[in-house]
């Protein structure tokens, strides 16, 4: 049982600061770092992963600082981002070589062992180079378990898989979790984060902006001030009958857009009011679309919250 | 010191490369230039000095010390697969000497070897020159690897801060100042040929006690701070 611990840390480059102040702590299970691209999820998992010094704070495995610290790879696996590889080995020369670094008794059977687990002897004798971007992660990800690591680090792991491999994926990660491990995956798709993580930490602009499981970050989504376009047959009664309810904070008639815009803020209780109401008062509705469901909105929310 | 992985891997990954072909081609083209001068102009002893000073020493192993020594990790670090090896237990200084070793054993088979093999045949080893310059070609490959490869490692340019040393350096201002002769790799390895060959021909201009020194401080201050740098290395993400 491994935790990692990130302390107050933060990273700047130059006058850019791409981590401010985090503080969290990724405990045994499977850890969501959920962030829309550029909000410094790649930086935070170098830091974590001992390649990257924090400008301020401490990154700490079991208490021991990572960085500057070859030792802590005996416990930590990563799969990186990045494509590149040693391209002109096989895949199972690539896995070997990642055994024998780590100094296994066994490097041979480790490596295949690990290739097993992601499902790759099929292909293991064919150059890294002509594999597909959903094979290079699975030879990634082997060469991060060969040393069966008690923390798994992933950077956005799904990036470039087909739906099934992105389920055996999802499934490995699910039950390296339940065995104990600690494994933090990054991810931009809220959807790959809710079918799979136990606990979310949201990151949004280098900001920890939220933290704990689904159905909390979930709620705290939902329970944002939705706004919605709506078109109708008959925009004002729509509008005098929508604003009677407190569901609604505000309704502005668009006149150039010929349509009404709604902020609502209780937001099961408005998708309820909205076609009961039109329905009561005979009006058709024609639009209704929400004009703020972009991930990046729904980010800047939770910083904001 | 040594890791068989990091050099298995590091083998491989410099011999598998595009730019490995200079290796080929300029030992080749030294070795036809060698036998044409032979067969053209018969065993001469100043034109088998000319030629290996010149070319071998002074163009060849220098280009083959910057594709080997820059070549054993820059690439690696610039398209970010040295993450493999450093996610690992293993000490940074000895990847540095690792790769190092590689470095020096491919500079020496693919200068060193062919400057013995063309001095041969150009003169047989007459006032031991063949073997002299290829002495000198194998204690620079040592110098050259160690100070290439942390340029590789401190700088993405490695190879034009390579090219800029050995060409613009060693050969153009050290054929003009005198001064920049005794800060040059290839000066101290002739100092020590100069010890082997005969006949005065194989001539430097640093003594030979400086250029041991000399020699001995540059690859190691290179190859510890190379390690420091391994150590120290960032690697950013993708954001």
């Amino acid at each position: 049982m491994t935790t990692l611990t990130i302390d107050h840390v933060s990273r700047w480059f130059g006058n850019v600061v791409a981590v401010n102040d985090i503080t969290m702590s990724i405990d045994p299970g499977v850890t969501g770092l959920l962030g829309p691209n550029g909000a410094g999820k790649s930086t935070l998992i170098n830091m974590m992963g001992g390649f990257l010094a924090p400008s301020a704070g401490k990154v700490s495995l079991d208490g021991r600082q990572v960085w500057r610290n070859e030792d802590s790879y005996r416990h930590i696996g990563i799969v990186p981002e990045r494509e590149s590889m040693y391209d002109f080995l096989t895949g199972k020369e690539f896995v070997l070589a990642n055994a024998e670094l780590h100094g296994l008794p066994d490097p041979g059977a480790a490596a295949r062992r690990a290739l097993a687990t992601v499902e790759m002897e099929y292909a293991e004798s064919r150059k890294i180079a002509t594999y597909s971007k959903g094979m290079r992660q699975r030879v990634k990800m082997a060469s991060a378990l060969v040393h069966d690591p008690s923390v798994l680090l992933l950077d956005e792991p799904f990036n470039g898989m087909d739906p099934r491999q992105r389920m055996q994926l999802m499934e490995l990660l699910r039950r390296m979790g339940e065995d104990g491990r600690t494994v933090l995956f990054s991810s931009h798709i809220l959807e790959e984060v809710e079918q799979l993580a136990d606990h979310i930490e949201v990151v949004v602009a280098g900001r920890h902006a939220a933290s704990g499981n689904f159905r909390e970050i979930r709620r705290l989504m939902t329970d944002r001030p939705h706004r919605y376009l709506l078109r109708s047959s008959d925009d004002r009664a729509l509008a005098a009958a929508l604003i009677a309810d407190p569901s609604t904070a505000g309704i502005e008639v668009d006149l150039a857009e010929g349509a009404l815009r709604v902020q609502a803020v209780d937001f099961p209780r408005f998708t309820e009011l909205l076609p009961r109401v039109a329905r009561e008062h005979g009006i058709r509705l024609l639009t209704v679309s929400p004009s703020d469901e972009s991930l990046e909105s729904v980010f800047s929310y939770l910083v904001a919250a | 010191m040594y890791n068989p992985t990091v050099a298995r891997l590091t083998y491989r990954a410099l011999l598998g490369r595009r730019r490995a072909l200079i290796l080929f081609i300029l030992p080749g083209l030294l070795l036809v230039t060698a036998i044409a001068v032979r067969l053209l102009t018969g065993a001469d002893d100043q034109t088998t000095a000319d030629l290996l000073g010149g070319f071998a020493l002074g163009t060849m192993v220098p280009l083959i010390g910057v594709i080997a020594g820059t070549g054993a990790i820059g690439p690696e670090i610039d398209d970010g697969s040295i993450v493999y090896l450093l996610a690992k237990p293993v000490k940074r200084p000895v990847i540095i000497c690792t790769k190092l070793l590689v470095a020096v054993g491919v500079t020496i088979v693919f200068s060193a070897v062919p400057t013995l093999i063309a001095g041969l045949v150009l003169g047989g080893n007459s006032q031991n020159l063949a073997v002299a310059y290829a002495l000198s070609a194998a204690v620079a490959s040592v110098a050259y690897s160690a100070v290439f490869l942390l340029l590789g490692t401190v700088t993405r340019h490695a190879v034009v801060a390579g090219l800029v040393y050995a060409l613009v350096w060693e050969s153009l201002f050290g054929s003009l100042v005198a001064g920049a002769r005794t800060l040059s790799v290839q000066q101290w390895a002739l100092a020590l040929g100069g010890k082997v060959a005969d006949g005065g021909l194989v001539t430097s201009d640093v003594g030979l006690p400086a250029a041991v020194v000399l020699l001995a401080v540059v690859t190691a201050g290179a190859t510890w701070y190379a390690g420091q740098k391994l150590r120290g290395l960032t690697i950013a993400g993708e954001e």
